[in-house]
């Protein structure tokens, strides 16, 4: 339950809100436990919160990792169609 | 060893693993403390390759197991209130209660539904502003300030049809009670990675100072694992006690200081009651003052039936360490994933649920 997922976050909105692209998936996370983080930089994500930046090299084998264990669309939930319309 | 690249190569496992069985001379148990790591164990076969000085136990670490049932009958009666939409993550959905579960209550009609984000169940009361969401707020130090970042948002934005019932947990104080349980026999702990991302290692410090149960923060790859488990042997083989950091690219030793403020500003300390363990004080998080009106359990009269607990499941004594799961008399008998008795064959971070799936254990 206290899985988190490396995502790169693309651009940050209103409400420290951020769309970040989770191995091609884009969703929205909330940046307020991370307000340092920048457009580019990879977080770990949990429960739809950006909860720590992290280096990319790490968060670029973390998720190949996660794809071979086909478990990022069980923590991450399906693109929602609020998202798909922006 | 490159912290960032090579955490599941195979050739620095053996070497760990190698290195592990050249170091450890004294019988030593370690718990981990984390249903993330109880599956990695099981999944990559790690209590196997571990030399026979060295036990591997499973501690209280899946949150939804170590949640009591009286918890989950009170989520139920806050599911049955009209017009109530109970939001959870699904990880709830088919834990029993002492009657019923979340699954069977929505088969059975209730408005229950599972979301991935406390912010999904946030948009919905926004959404539906004639229904009433109650957020069940389960989780331990990662999640939790997820959900205090939601309802501080919710008093912001004034959102009157939203309020959580918490039923948080933290887990260093937890860890106390376990060294103190004359019954518990554990030497050593592999602590919770995402749980010290928020948290930092200061909470732990009294393990190692006042018990001298080396410690070792631990990442989630079997390289990780495997190297948190070499630090703890050779602290063990030293005569040290300390907490150490072995999934530093991730953690940092203050944690994050943002996640905490916003823990700090929404909740306080409580007593909470742990399945197998008991009230432990000071490890809830419960909604202070000034968020109450957003508390679920202030906002509706709701009146639990009297607890039952589930007759010959030792899910308890399973997540104290005290009884490996398949030394339960259900497991793999009457208790499988398929038809699951207690909660730690339920969830999918359950200790009995991974012994069941990526082991022989029981039934050989």
């Amino acid at each position: 339950m206290c899985l988190a997922i490396p995502a790169k976050i693309v651009s940050i909105g209103e409400l420290n809100m951020a769309e970040v692209d989770i191995l091609g998936v884009s969703r929205h996370v909330s940046l307020d436990m991370t307000p340092e983080a920048k457009v580019g930089e990879f977080v770990l994500v949990h429960a739809g919160f950006s909860i720590q930046v992290v280096d990319e090299a790490y968060a670029q084998e973390t998720l190949e990792t996660l794809k071979q264990l086909d478990i990022v669309g069980d923590e991450i939930g399906p693109p929602d169609a609020a998202e798909s319309d922006a | 060893m490159d912290l960032n690249t090579g955490f599941r190569d195979p050739e620095v496992a053996k070497r760990l693993i190698d290195s592990i069985a050249a170091t450890s001379r004294t019988p030593v148990k370690i718990m981990e403390v984390c249903g993330t790591h109880t599956v990695a164990i099981a999944k990559n076969g790690l209590r196997e390759v571990m030399p026979d000085s060295i036990t591997l136990l499973s501690g209280p670490g899946c949150p939804v197991c170590v949640t009591a049932n009286r918890d989950i009958d009170t989520a139920i009666e806050f599911g049955r209130v009209p017009g109530v939409v109970l939001a959870t993550f699904g990880d709830m959905m088919k834990v029993p209660g002492s009657y019923s579960s979340l699954a069977r209550e929505k088969a059975d009609g209730r408005d229950i539904r599972v979301v991935y984000s406390p912010l999904d169940a946030l948009r919905i009361a926004a959404d539906e502003p004639d229904k009433q969401v109650v957020f069940l707020g389960v989780g331990f130090e990662t999640t939790a300030p997820t959900i205090a970042s939601v309802i501080r948002q919710a008093k912001l934005q004034e959102v009157g049809n939203f309020s959580v019932h918490s039923v948080h947990k933290t887990v260093p104080e937890a860890l106390r009670a376990l060294v103190n349980d004359p019954e518990v026999k554990v030497n050593a702990f592999i602590l919770p990675g995402h749980v010290s991302v928020i948290i930092g290692l200061e909470p732990y410090r009294f393990l190692a100072s006042e018990f001298g149960v080396p410690s070792v923060i631990t990442g989630f790859e079997p390289v990780d694992i495997l190297q948190g488990i070499h630090m703890i042997v050779q602290q063990f083989e030293s005569g040290r006690a300390e907490v150490e950091i072995a999934y530093k690219r991730s953690v940092a030793p203050e944690g994050n200081p943002a996640a905490l403020a916003i823990l700090e500003q929404v909740f306080e300390p409580a007593d909470a009651d742990w399945r197998g363990i008991g009230v432990i004080p000071g490890t809830g998080l419960a909604i202070r003052e000034e968020y109450a009106d957003l508390d679920a359990a202030k906002r509706f009269q709701i009146d639990p039936p009297e607890v039952k607990e589930i007759a010959g499941c030792q899910c308890g004594d399973v997540l104290r360490g005290v009884v490996l799961p398949f030394e339960c008399r259900l497991f793999a008998k009457s208790c499988t994933p398929e038809h699951p008795i207690g909660p730690c064959m339920v969830s999918s971070e359950g200790s009995c649920a991974a012994y069941y799936r990526f082991t022989d254990y029981g039934r050989s």
